[in-house]
């Protein structure tokens, strides 16, 4: 008796969720099934295909060789570049990201207080996010390449600056300026929309409390868009460690190898030298960083982002 | 504590002007409210007191000073509003803790003042949470406890209890009270609610479209309003108005209403014989009795205390409140009488007070 009431009780939801499954579950799944089709041969498989590979000498013509994690091994011990590239690309992503949240809460405050035309300046700052990377890159090329704007510009102002693309140094800065261009929009633009959804009453109490406009934007507005924030800056940090087209464009990795990234470096290997098992190892080495990256920045959050608003 | 005095204050949005020249003084621990319709420009006021909206004319003194270009937090101003505004991402303490922070105050007469305003309205056990984790009435009183640890000349509120259920409200209504009899502090309150300005106000300001209709104390406004429109907006259930011509019946005052039955009215009537008038009955002045005004019962609202009866008279709807429990039912015929004397004479265009 106790027992088939007990089951009785467990059972009463099944049937219920079940059905759920065959009638309209099924309906779902056929409308998902283009893309699901999509993703588990583009996405899926490619990422199951890759690990694969990584453990392997495929070089893209002729058979595969299993080889272990040898490709890791010399990555990390022997390849002369490695060290060079992961610096480059760290070296990128902090630079890129300190300078593009600064830059964009800062134009996303700016547009905030403005009177007027906010939606005009909204959209001429977003106008970057919809133009291909690539043909920003190029037209960057252009302006920083030997004898272009930048030079003819410096030599009208007399500073003694030509050539950044050829300069070890100043290479990397041209780039991170240009990402710079083509990156901040899409942040202010996120950001904009969190400091107008910040009510008003908060601030209006603040100003009775005798908090001046800059103790309201640090103790007010940025706690509350705190959410958003982090939002941004982890997704700005996972794109910057992926940074491939501006580089492949403007400097190619040079000069010598003080732009390569690990972007560049996996195109490199892969679809230069066709070290295909090679190119996935350091693509690994990629997503094993962006996850730890990731990681240490959600650990961190706990003692800045506020989700109470 | 300090007096607020307001003279001709208007207030104007580009074009619009919302606020005609609004003069009106509190005395130094004075309970003021502010009643009136949704949209009459109550909150514009008290935000341009709080500093929090510019003055486009007029002025406004707090204390001894005028005010007028002065930042919300040299007002010496402390205002609550009706979503609190409590900071999501502090502690009820850090709250209440903010603008003595920001006033640089050392650490311990934070603490001393925050602890005085959380034993007063019972906020000790919550000083650690944050705003999210308290209940309507909890938030409110913190919203009140950040005002208080400011000491300020004069207290702002913007409909504070109109987020509470009707139980709560009663409830706040008297915490307000109190905290006002124990301060002693000038409090100027809005609200929509005329059983709130009712209860809680020394003195009464009806507003209606960027005007003051009236000003007086709970029972000036309602024993003399000075137009049909306070009438009718304080009290519950509202004024009856019954518009008509005042004739002599032989001897006795009457109002001549088109379609329905005659109105006795009383002496103070007679100098209106043969003009129009409208005449003004609060619906417990009305009682049923032998004989009197012809009506028929539409529908009946008991409610405990009293019974309010929607009655038709003629084709105007009337409403009656009586005290004695009576057996009527929806489409019976009965008689009205009513208390003449306390009757309200009013000038149907204008709508000005007449007696
Ligand atoms: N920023 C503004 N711009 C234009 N008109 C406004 C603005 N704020 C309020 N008003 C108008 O002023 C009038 C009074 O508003 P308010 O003081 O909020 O009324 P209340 O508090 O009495 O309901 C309303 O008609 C409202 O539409
Ligand atoms: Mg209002």
């Amino acid at each position: 008796m106790m027992l088939g009431k007990h089951t009785d009780m467990i059972a009463r939801p099944r049937p219920r969720s079940r059905k759920w499954f065959r009638g309209e579950g099924w309906t779902a799944l056929f409308f998902l099934l283009p893309g699901l089709i999509g993703i588990v041969l583009f996405l899926v498989l490619p990422i199951l295909a890759s690990i694969v590979l990584s453990f392997t000498n495929w070089q893209l013509l002729g058979s595969a060789r299993f080889v272990g994690i040898s490709n890791y091994v010399r990555l990390i011990t022997t390849d002369p570049q490695f060290w060079t590239v992961l610096r480059n690309t760290l070296f990128f992503t902090v630079e890129y990201l300190v300078l593009n949240i600064i830059i964009s809460l800062g134009l996303a405050t700016w547009i905030s207080s403005l009177k007027i035309g906010q939606r005009w300046f909204r959209v001429i700052f977003f106008l970057p996010t919809f133009t291909p990377l690539i043909a920003v890159a190029m037209v960057w090329m252009l302006i920083f390449t030997s004898g272009g704007l930048f030079d003819s510009l410096m030599a009208s102002l007399s500073v003694p600056l030509a050539g950044v693309l050829n300069d070890r140094t100043l290479a990397m800065q041209a780039v991170v300026l240009t990402s710079i261009w083509a990156g901040v929009g899409y942040n202010t633009v996120l950001f904009n929309a969190a400091l107008d959804m910040v009510p008003a009453t908060y601030l209006e109490a603040a100003r009775i409390d005798g908090a001046t406009a800059w103790d309201r934007f640090w103790k007010i507005r940025l706690p509350l868009i705190s959410p958003t924030l982090f939002f941004g800056t982890v997704m700005t940090a996972i794109t910057s460690l992926q940074v491939f087209d501006q580089i492949y464009v403007m400097t190619k990795g040079g000069p010598g190898s003080s732009t390569a990234t690990l972007g560049y470096a996996i195109y490199q290997r892969g679809f230069q030298n066709f070290q295909m098992g090679y190119a996935s190892a350091i693509a690994w080495v990629m997503f094993a960083l962006i996850m730890a990256l990731t990681a240490l920045q959600f650990w961190f959050q706990r003692k800045w982002v506020h989700y109470d608003a | 504590m300090a007096k607020l005095t307001i003279r001709n204050a208007v207030k104007r949005y580009g074009a619009l002007e919302v606020l005609h020249g609004i003069s009106v003084a509190a005395q130094d621990g004075e309970f003021v409210v502010l009643v009136g319709p949704s949209g009459c420009g109550k909150s514009t006021l008290l935000r341009m007191i709080a500093g929090l909206e510019s003055i486009s004319d007029g002025e406004i003194e707090i204390g001894d000073r005028i005010v007028n270009d002065l930042e919300p937090n040299e007002r010496d101003i402390a205002m609550v509003f009706q979503s609190y505004a409590l900071y999501p991402h502090m502690t009820v303490r850090d709250n209440m803790a903010f603008s003595l922070k920001l006033a640089r105050r050392s650490k311990q007469e934070i603490e001393r003042k925050v602890d005085d305003a959380a034993a007063i309205l019972d906020l000790a056990a919550l000083l650690d949470r944050y705003p999210r984790q308290l209940s309507g009435g909890q938030r409110q009183r913190v919203a009140m406890g950040r005002a208080i640890v400011r000491n300020p000349a004069v207290f702002l509120f913007d409909e504070p209890l109109s987020n509470l259920d009707a139980k709560l409200r009663m409830q706040m209504r008297t915490e307000i009270k109190t905290l006002h009899q124990r301060l002693g502090t000038t409090m100027v309150y809005v609200t929509h609610d005329q059983m709130e300005a009712m209860t809680m106000a020394d003195r009464i300001v009806v507003m209606r479209g960027g005007h003051i209709e009236q000003i007086g104390s709970p029972l000036e406004v309602y024993d003399a309003p000075a137009n049909s429109f306070v009438a009718g907006f304080i009290g519950s259930p509202s004024m009856n108005f019954i518009d008509g011509t005042v004739v002599d019946g032989g001897g006795a005052l009457e109002l001549e209403v088109a379609h329905g039955p005659r109105w006795p009215l009383p002496d103070k009537a007679r100098s209106y014989v043969g003009r129009s008038l409208r005449l003004g009955v609060r619906p417990e002045h009305i009682g049923i009795s032998e004989q009197g005004v012809q009506s028929q019962v539409i529908i009946i609202e008991p409610t405990g205390s009293d019974t309010h009866l929607q009655l038709q008279t003629g084709q105007q709807s009337i409403v009656a409140a009586v005290r004695d429990r009576i057996t009527v039912s929806p489409g019976q015929p009965i008689q009205l009488r009513y208390d003449a004397q306390k009757a309200h004479l009013f000038d149907p265009t204008s709508g000005n007070r007449l007696n």
